[in-house]
């Protein structure tokens, strides 16, 4: 569909500020979002992405700081003046009009000439597969294809922005999975920029250029999906990401081994993935099986080493029996080192990590 | 199965016993005895026909009435609607005192209408009362707002009115509260007026609740007379004189029960055409969730 693809415009929020009476939502966010990218607000519940997103859109004004669209300032404009279009958790389709009319909506409300808004609608059932619905009710319709009208009614205004708050949570896993693809290839294909809340991490890795990882009103990581995995900036964003999470632990707790000897500062933590720690009979740290689930293809294995305990991917078929010694290694290169204090941003560099390869390379062999 | 059907009699009974005997047979003698002359003393009434009908048609004081009823009515019912969806509208909005005022507008519904007679008889009393109070400030003559055949109609609109509306308004702003926020946002989304959304998106959403308060209203249009018993007793040259007003001194002044047996039934029967006749044309266009 050539003609409905546009040229996305690009987002700026500069010390953007939220407060409910002394109820403070969001802090100091600054984000760029660029032109025609699909950027994922990601968090957990209560964290601000959607108070984030009303911010952009405009149904909510900033108690500080300014948003811009393409460089200009849009602050203080309402939200019909963005050139942005909106899908809501709920589809907020209007429920007493038919799938044409809901569609065309904003079409009508901005008097488009009617020979005009036929030829739009066509399009747009013919690119979402509506076609036969139109004259339906949204009542009438699945929960698929409720959410493929409130893209419709979306994408009809060739806005350059699309929000969208969670707009996948109400499907089914097996449609959200189909939709996922949908929707990332409607994007690309008609070029707009999206800004795509979740609190579903797979929904944002899979999807996303970039990712926005929020927290409690703040934004913890902005990176792009596979930076975000490997190189999570702070604890939470490790834990956050990935299932099972990120082993978070102190090195204080592991002192033992002389690999964590150089992190025992008191204010660092070290990360670990679970697919990144390896049972091996020549590994450097020991430790202690705790417990043993299967799940299929993986088998996760808690292990206590020191005062800290690890959880360990392996395979599925591997077998490995509760209350034994087990030995460990790892690449160094996976373990990731935060800052708990805001001198000690810089990680010290293990004296070994220069050489390349890694020493404790040891289960890729 | 047959001591099902005698279980399921037994339950029913009391119900029924109170609905038959209270309602059904009341109204289906009523219908009989539109066709018996009223019996006075030793002279018991006799079938007599549709003799009553008859006397109804030619009756100039029922046709009067009739024609009072239905301006009554054509005024009363969309006045009384479109003030509650104003006020709902109002009041369901984000402002200072919302509860004070919703309270405000609810006040009057909570009144009897015979306490609401009352404070709008202050309102209308000539030279005295509110309203010529008021026209006083700019030299205006005192006038007898009850007093006069022209005016005396629109005095009992003018009490009725104020007297439904707060009710309806409670319907109007429950289903407000119904529609949800979303709605709204997409709409200011596209750019949508406050008054474009209201038009197409509120009205349509709330037109089940303004069947139920239509129907409510036409009702009430033949059945709140207390105040005509209050304010005027029908008068002036019955001016005022609503149907039921008619039936009630039909019956227990003149004590002409055949006859007033007769009035009911055809107050019942232009009732029940009207509630049919709202359903069907209103339903089609009644959006239901």
């Amino acid at each position: 569909m050539p003609d409905f693809a546009l040229k996305g415009r690009s987002i700026r929020l500069q010390s953007l500020r939220k407060s409910w009476e002394d109820a403070v939502a969001l802090h100091d966010i600054n984000l760029t979002i660029p032109a025609g990218s699909f950027t994922a607000l990601l968090g957990p519940s209560g964290c601000g992405k959607s108070t984030l997103l009303r911010l952009i859109s405009g149904l909510e004004t900033p108690t500080e700081g300014d948003v811009f669209v393409d460089g200009d300032k849009v602050t203080s404009q309402p939200p019909s003046a963005r050139d942005l279009a909106m899908v809501f958790q709920s589809y907020a389709l209007f429920p007493h009009l038919s799938v044409a009319e809901n569609i065309i909506f904003g079409l009508r409300t901005r008097r488009t000439p009617k020979a005009e808004r036929l030829e739009k609608l066509d399009q747009v059932a013919g690119l979402l597969e509506l076609s036969h619905l139109l004259t339906r009710k949204p009542g009438e319709l699945s929960g698929g294809q409720q959410q493929r009208v409130a893209l419709g009614r979306a994408i009809i205004a060739q806005r350059s922005i699309c929000l969208m708050d969670e707009p996948l949570s109400n499907l089914d896993a097996k449609l959200r999975q189909d939709m996922r693809t949908e929707l990332r290839e409607l994007q690309a294909k008609l070029g707009f920029t999206m800004v795509y809340v979740t609190h579903d991490q797979a929904e944002a890795m899979t999807m996303a250029d970039q990712v926005v990882l929020m927290n409690q009103g703040h934004i913890e990581q902005v990176a792009a999906p596979r930076d975000l995995y490997a190189r999570p900036a702070t604890p939470f964003a490790g834990q956050f990401i990935g299932t099972p999470p990120m082993n978070v632990f102190d090195p204080m707790d592991v002192q033992e081994f002389p690999v964590f000897a150089p992190y025992c500062t008191g204010s660092h933590l070290l990360g670990l993935r679970p697919e990144d720690i390896h049972i091996s009979e020549t590994g450097p740290i020991s430790g202690h099986i705790e417990t043993v689930e299967f799940f299929g293809a993986d088998l996760l294995v808690t292990c206590r080493i020191g005062k800290a305990a690890l959880r360990i991917r392996c395979a599925g078929q591997a077998q490995y029996i509760p209350n034994t010694s087990v030995s460990l290694g790892f690449d160094l290169k996976d373990l990731s080192v935060f800052g708990t204090t805001p001198t000690a941003e810089t990680p010290p560099q293990h004296p070994k990590a220069g050489n390349a390869p890694c020493v404790f390379n040891l289960a890729k062999a | 199965m047959r001591r099902d059907w005698i279980y399921a009699c037994l339950l029913l009974s009391p119900a029924m016993v109170i609905l038959v005997g209270f309602t059904h047979i009341p109204a289906i003698e009523t219908i009989i005895n539109s066709f018996f002359s009223t019996g006075r003393g030793r002279r018991v009434p006799e079938f007599i026909g549709t003799d009553n009908y008859a006397t109804l048609l030619a009756d100039p004081v029922f046709i009067k009435a009739l024609k009072n009823n239905l301006i009554y009515a054509a005024v009363t019912i969309p006045a009384s609607i479109i003030l509650a969806l104003m006020m709902a509208v109002f009041v369901n909005e984000k402002l200072r005192g919302r509860a004070l005022l919703r309270m405000a507008f609810f006040t009057p519904t909570v009144l009897p209408l015979i306490a609401v007679a009352n404070i709008w008889m202050f309102f209308y009393t000539p030279g005295f009362g509110l309203i010529d109070q008021i026209r006083g400030l700019f030299d205006l003559p005192a006038q007898n707002w009850v007093g006069q055949t022209d005016t005396v109609l629109y005095t009992m609109i003018a009490v009725a009115t104020w007297k439904e509306a707060g009710f309806f308004m409670i319907f109007y702003l429950a289903a407000l509260q119904t529609i949800p926020m979303p709605l709204r946002e997409a709409a200011a989304l596209e750019g949508a007026s406050r008054w474009y959304f209201f038009r197409r998106v509120t009205l349509p959403l709330i037109m089940p609740t303004t069947l139920f308060v239509s129907v409510n209203a036409v009702i009430n249009s033949v059945r709140l007379i207390d105040h005509i018993f209050v304010m005027t007793e029908g008068g002036p040259n019955n001016a005022s004189k609503l149907l039921l007003f008619y039936v009630y001194e039909v019956a227990f002044q003149y004590w002409d029960t055949a006859y007033a047996a007769t009035l009911t039934v055809v107050i019942l029967g232009i009732l029940c055409a009207l509630a049919i006749a709202q359903f069907f044309f209103l339903d089609r266009r009644v959006h239901y969730k």
